[in-house]
């Protein structure tokens, strides 16, 4: 149940008034603040005494509904192990004719993309943001034009407009060296520009300018049905597909109101882990390659190339895409693939832990792993950052076991062993990794003997129930991505938001690399491993 | 070092041998939808992503293969044995026309495709001055104009010890400079559409433009404020491929059909 002694802190603080709600969960805490600038103290409150984290931040268009305004809900979560599930949303109302915000930032450093998002897709400013340059549109953007505004037509290609460069942080001095590299990288990856500014190969600036792969994405979605919506919201991420499928299936079942099968969160927790499988050990084959150590990259490849071929077998596509449906799951597990499933496991263990072995034997890998981009532990709780990057910073984080999701929502879900480093440096974050992987492994195995004949699915009647908000957290294989999904009134998408994982992660990769030298980037980069896709959306 | 030698030795050769011999997806797949004839069809609304149309005038059924996210709905629930995914996953065409399939249904007759008109007859041209100057082997740089890394994962998978790609003379290289052609995933976002643009064209000339996956040959998003809606909207292009995303040995397809070592398959509905 809800803290009542919260509600009294808050209304403390205050000057003007704080109406209180359950919502959008049963579990869940909606405040409503009278006074904008209520917000700065609010949020204090929550950081400080409840040693809360912003967990995302969602901003509306209202002003066709009756109150004519824009909304903006500020989203908490708590950081202690084994706290209470729940979400504490702080929500403000914007005057549409002068839509301002007091920023958050400096107070909670988590909140700097976010707040800069909001400025260039709603026109809502954060007053006394620290750097308020523009994040999500990029040069020629026309002023004044907000996409995801209800009046703009997102179907229609805008202008390019003459630009000024874009004003990238660097720093001067005698000997210091500027080092643009990106968007397009030489290799098969995502596109980013990285802006270093070095002395030598010390590093001394990081500024990563993300969000060349913006579709438009939340865009795209709104107006349609939910259930459509679905297979947009399964391919914001290749490698996240199940997570995010599962992040939005959650969100909709909500506002459904439908209770999913017992069968179905076992499958769903199943194609969970296999997702973090393949993605784990792909990543720490990818590590090895920012080492140079070509065995490690090569078994990683090989070893999460018969994981995808599983996964094509279960789910008849490489990246489990079509398993998780809203309602349940589309495919079941028949005994003879949950054997063939078990046999692939137990083997990719044993060949998996050779990897391990033949990676921590070999001191020239070692050497590079070791004390190489370290996240301080402080770092990560200010930027509340999320997944493998936190807890090999000292971070207790998990939100299979912080949010219960999928098959960890079930009563007689097996313990879940949240993995931890203190180190902070890439050798932490492959340690973590690997851990991971084995308790992955040891997941479905539980999972498995859970299972028992039942349905998988449930109906679920389109339209859905109008003006309902549902939100769920998922640990994907990047860590914890939130979803926010509203309908409208006649039950379409009014608005979907999805903060990922590497969202809050980026700058925390720009922070890392600043203890790093130049040629250490690759490396540094892929032991945090982060999407662009889901960041950019 | 011994070690690493034996567990080497101890894996042997991974490596498949496709496109010499056939490969075959596992029974789940989800390739091609196939339409039975005579049955109760989806109506269009069916998909969500718009592969299927309905020509209003005719009531003739489409089905846009470069739409196609192959999700499976259209087969689901009433439309089990109606229509069926097919395993079928050498989809690459030459032509963005030649994935639009007409279905066939016994009550509706169709209308016979004009063959005169054909105003990508050059391009076949200009694909087989490639073929004389290129040969057998190909350099490829790969360029992510937006994509969700599906596809990009999947071209990575071509250079793992299964697919190893190499030994068909393709390659990756970094320097759009030193490529003869690109692949291409993502709808083209605005974002990237300059350094596609520059990209692209440090490319020597004849190059060949592939489009892997179902953004880049148009699907899911199409033209907007964010995205240009498909590779053919900043460059023509030589080879689509479809897929969400399209697996490794479908690439390969692709890559071979660009090469003109394979010919691109007449795509039916009928299975
Ligand atoms: S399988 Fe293809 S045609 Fe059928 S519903 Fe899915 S995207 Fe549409």
């Amino acid at each position: 149940m809800v803290d009542p002694t919260l509600i009294n802190a808050l209304q403390a603080k205050a000057m003007g008034t704080v109406d209180a709600e359950i919502g959008p969960r049963p579990s869940d805490l909606t405040v409503r603040l009278s006074h904008i600038d209520d917000l700065l103290v609010a949020a204090e409150v929550l950081i400080k005494q409840y040693t809360m984290a912003l967990a995302t931040l969602v901003a509306t268009d209202e002003t066709a509904m009756p109150d004519g305004d824009f909304k903006v809900r500020y989203v908490f979560e708590p950081t202690t192990a084994n706290a209470p599930d729940w979400f504490v949303t702080l929500l403000v109302s914007v005057d549409a004719a002068c839509p301002e915000v007091p920023s958050l930032t400096t107070m909670i450093p988590a909140a700097n993309w976010h707040e800069r998002e909001m400025c260039d897709l709603f026109g809502i400013v954060p007053v006394g943001h620290p750097d308020p340059r523009p994040l999500v549109v990029h040069d020629g953007w026309p002023k004044g034009v907000f996409p995801l505004r209800k009046a703009f037509d997102g179907s229609q290609r805008v202008p390019v407009e003459p630009a000024e460069e874009f004003p990238h942080m660097v720093t001067e001095g005698e000997g210091v060296f500027e080092i643009p590299v990106g968007p397009i990288h030489a290799g098969i990856i995502e596109p980013g520009h990285f802006r270093f500014t070095s002395v030598g190969e010390t590093v001394l600036l990081l500024d990563a300018r993300l969000f060349y792969t913006h579709r438009g994405l939340e865009k795209r979605m709104e107006g349609i049905s939910p259930l459509d919506a679905f297979c947009i919201a399964e391919r914001i991420c290749g490698v996240c597909s199940v997570a995010h499928g599962l992040g939005y299936c959650e969100a909709l079942e909500q506002i459904a109101g439908v209770d999913i099968p017992y069968r179905a969160r076992l499958i769903r927790g199943i194609a969970l882990e296999l997702e973090r499988l393949y993605n784990h050990i792909g990543d720490v084959g990818n590590v090895c390659a920012g080492a140079a150590f070509h065995y490690g990259t090569a078994t990683g490849a090989r070893l999460k190339e018969r994981l995808q071929q599983m996964n094509e077998r279960i789910a008849g596509n490489r990246f489990l895409r079509g398993i998780i449906i809203p309602g349940g799951v589309r495919l079941d597990l028949t005994s003879h693939l949950l054997e063939f499933i078990s046999s692939t496991l137990l083997q990719t263990l044993t060949d998996f832990d050779s990897l391990m072995d033949r990676i921590e034997a070999n001191p020239s890998v070692v050497e590079r792993f070791d004390d190489t981009g370290i996240l301080q532990n402080q770092t990560a709780m200010d930027l509340a950052v999320a997944g493998v990057a936190a807890r090999a910073s000292g971070v207790n984080r998990d939100a299979r076991r912080d949010h219960p999701h999928g098959a960890f929502a079930n009563a007689d879900s097996p313990q879940l062993n949240v993995m931890t480093a203190s180190a902070g440096d890439a050798m932490a974050r492959v340690m973590v990794r690997a851990q991971e992987v084995r308790e992955s492994i040891r997941l479905v195995d539980e999972f498995i003997r859970r299972l028992k004949p039942g349905p998988i699915k449930i109906a679920i009647a389109d339209p859905l129930p109008g003006d309902r908000i549902g939100i769920s957290a998922i640990e994907s294989p990047r860590g914890e991505a939130v979803h926010w999904l509203r309908t409208d009134a006649n039950g379409r998408v009014d608005r979907y938001h999805l903060r990922s994982p590497s969202y809050h992660n980026w700058p925390a990769v720009a922070l890392a690399a600043e203890t790093a030298i130049v040629p250490d980037f690759p490396l540094v980069n892929k032991s945090f491993e982060l999407c662009y896709s889901c960041t950019d959306r | 070092m011994l070690r690493i030698l034996i567990n080497a030795l101890r894996t042997g050769v991974v490596t498949t041998r496709y496109p010499d011999e056939p490969s075959l997806p596992p029974e789940n797949f989800r390739g091609q939808p196939i339409f039975s004839t005579g049955k109760n069809l989806p109506p269009p609304e069916v998909c969500p992503v718009d592969a299927l149309s309905q020509h209003s005038a005719t009531g003739v059924r489409q089905l846009d293969l470069a739409r196609c996210v192959f999700c499976g709905r259209c087969a689901e629930d009433q439309w089990v044995g109606a229509v069926t995914m097919g395993r079928d996953f050498e989809l690459a065409a030459r032509r963005r026309s030649d994935l639009r399939i007409e279905i066939m249904t016994d009550d509706t007759r169709i209308p016979e495709l004009q063959p005169a008109l054909n105003p990508e007859a050059d391009m076949d041209q200009v694909s087989s001055e490639i073929r004389r100057v290129l040969g057998r082997s190909l350099h490829l740089r790969h360029l992510d104009a937006g994509s969700c890394n599906a596809c990009d994962w999947e071209l990575t998978a071509l250079l793992n010890p299964v697919y190893d790609i190499r030994r068909l003379g393709i390659d990756f290289v970094a320097s759009p400079r030193h490529a003869d052609g690109v692949v291409i995933t993502g709808p083209i976002t605005r974002n990237l559409e300059t350094a596609v643009r520059r990209t692209i064209e440090a490319i020597p000339d004849p190059r060949i433009v592939i489009a892997v996956g179902a953004c880049a040959t148009g699907g899911i998003f199409g033209e907007g404020y964010a995205n240009l809606g498909g590779v053919d909207q900043v460059h023509p292009v030589d080879v689509y491929i479809p897929g969400c995303p399209p697996r490794p040995e479908a690439i390969i397809y692709g890559i071979m059909v660009a090469l003109g070592r394979l010919d691109a398959r007449q795509l039916s509905n009928q299975g």
